[in-house]
């Protein structure tokens, strides 16, 4: 139970563009040359539950740098920490429900004292007619760890590849691109994260 | 496993909307089926880009000026603040809080905003602020007109201020709206009816006559008490954090 009644949450509605979207507060590209790691593009599309893409959402994504550290002060391990890199980004899709962002593929992070977590970034959906926002993870297919992932064993064996993006291969010689697109509703539905953060009336 | 849709609520049930509010149509199609997965705090979301965000300059804070005009805006003055908590009472210091909001005619400058509501020259309606060492935030701006939208008939959203906040979690992120206590159309307004009772009552700004400052713009005081790890969590970051 929590000490103090949470504020509820609400739609970002339609008209967030000119605020959450302004030159400096979107980024589609979270490393800089300097940033440690494997470059990689990911690219996707939103769809609803009529299978038609959506126009108006935002994703925001958080990563370990290449290092499997957060650039946070939560972050406890002494790993190097990649100055170069926060690990966050805001991508708005477009037109055609299509988002893409580039990043470095995230290292492992610790899950518990025994535990690691597979490379994975988090990422949260808003939008107009969300009225909370959706979280996910992107694991990536080529991943041998995922086998062993505390939080995808949590998901339905049959749904765990609505939460792997796929290997494209090369956009560039130096980037690796992966393939990941976001069901809101219906039978491919993407699997969405409730937290237990011990906040509940 | 598919469940009740309209059970389906992310974090606490008794505040927060669930995804399906069929009032509200937007969000028929685009709201879950499948139940959700719970899942333990992990370091992943224990962390977040809070702390890293801290972008702003003192003029994003006043909206009726930071169109970069020259003029200012028109409309009711008013002065917007509160502190922000998180789960446990503690202040969330140094926390980006960015918001939006139409103009006092209930335009938005966003193009996809065509009603006939007559825009401001000297308002974009954007803004945004840290929060200081005690929590606290303020905002000058104008107070917001209420606008039509196309969910039912002759359907109006009731003045609010659109907020964004990041708390110091990936699990403390906030999006909300901001309501004026008094006004009539939130009872009819669907956005505002998808939260509980406990939740609508969250989202009030009280008028607070401590805050109004004489021959300038009227006071509203409005708190925000974002989730995230608490005492009761996996981890919590003050207690593992540097």
């Amino acid at each position: 139970m929590s000490r103090q009644p949470l504020t509820a949450s609400q739609t970002v509605g339609p008209f967030f563009h000119d605020c959450l979207m302004r030159d400096d507060a979107r980024c589609d590209v979270l490393c800089t040359p300097a940033t440690d790691g494997t470059r990689i593009r990911v690219e996707g599309i939103v769809l609803d539950g009529d299978g038609q893409p959506v126009p108006d959402v935002v994703l925001e994504v958080w990563q370990a740098d290449a290092h499997g550290r957060y650039t946070h002060p939560a972050d406890p391990r002494g790993l190097p920490l990649d100055h170069g890199f926060t690990g966050y980004g805001r991508i708005a899709t477009n037109a055609d429900g299509r988002y893409a962002f580039t990043t470095v593929k995230p290292g492992t992070v610790p899950f518990d004292a025994e535990r690691q977590q597979a490379p994975h970034i988090s990422i949260a959906i808003l939008g107009r007619g969300l009225l909370n926002h959706l979280y996910t993870r992107l694991y990536f297919d080529d991943e041998p760890a995922n086998g062993k992932d505390p939080v995808l064993e949590r998901v339905p064996a049959e749904r765990r590849d609505t939460l792997v993006a796929r290997c494209g291969g090369n956009a560039t010689a130096d980037v690796i691109t992966y393939r990941f697109d976001v069901v809101l509703q219906g039978a491919n539905e993407t699997v969405f994260f409730d937290f237990a953060t011990g906040n509940r009336s | 496993m598919i469940t009740t849709i309209s059970e389906i609520v992310r974090g606490d049930a008794a505040v927060f909307p669930p995804y399906l509010y069929e009032a509200y149509r937007s969000t028929i199609k685009r709201a879950p089926h499948h139940a959700l997965v719970e899942v333990p705090l992990t370091l992943s979301e224990a962390t977040g880009p809070g702390p890293a965000l801290s972008a702003v300059t003192p003029e994003d804070a006043d909206l009726t000026r930071n169109a970069g005009t020259g003029g200012e805006a028109i409309g009711q003055r008013i002065i917007v603040t509160g502190r922000v908590l998180d789960a446990d009472g503690a202040p969330v210091p140094h926390t980006l809080v960015e918001v939006w909001q139409a103009n006092a005619a209930g335009r938005y400058v966003h193009r996809r905003d065509q009603w006939p509501g007559p825009l401001d020259p000297n308002f974009l309606g954007i803004g945004r602020c840290i929060t200081d060492a005690t929590g606290a935030y303020r905002f000058l701006t104008i107070k917001p007109g209420a606008y039509p939208w196309k969910n039912h008939p002759n359907a109006w959203r009731p003045p609010h201020i659109h907020f964004s906040l990041f708390g110091n979690a990936w699990a403390s992120r906030l999006v909300t709206q901001m309501y004026f206590a008094g006004d009539p159309l939130q009872s009819i307004d669907p956005i505002f009816n998808s939260a509980p009772e406990a939740g609508r009552a969250s989202m009030i700004a009280e008028y607070a006559h401590d805050v109004t400052e004489p021959e300038w713009a009227l006071g509203w005081r409005w708190d925000i008490v974002l989730d995230g790890p608490s005492a009761t969590s996996f981890e919590d970051p003050r207690e593992a954090g540097a």
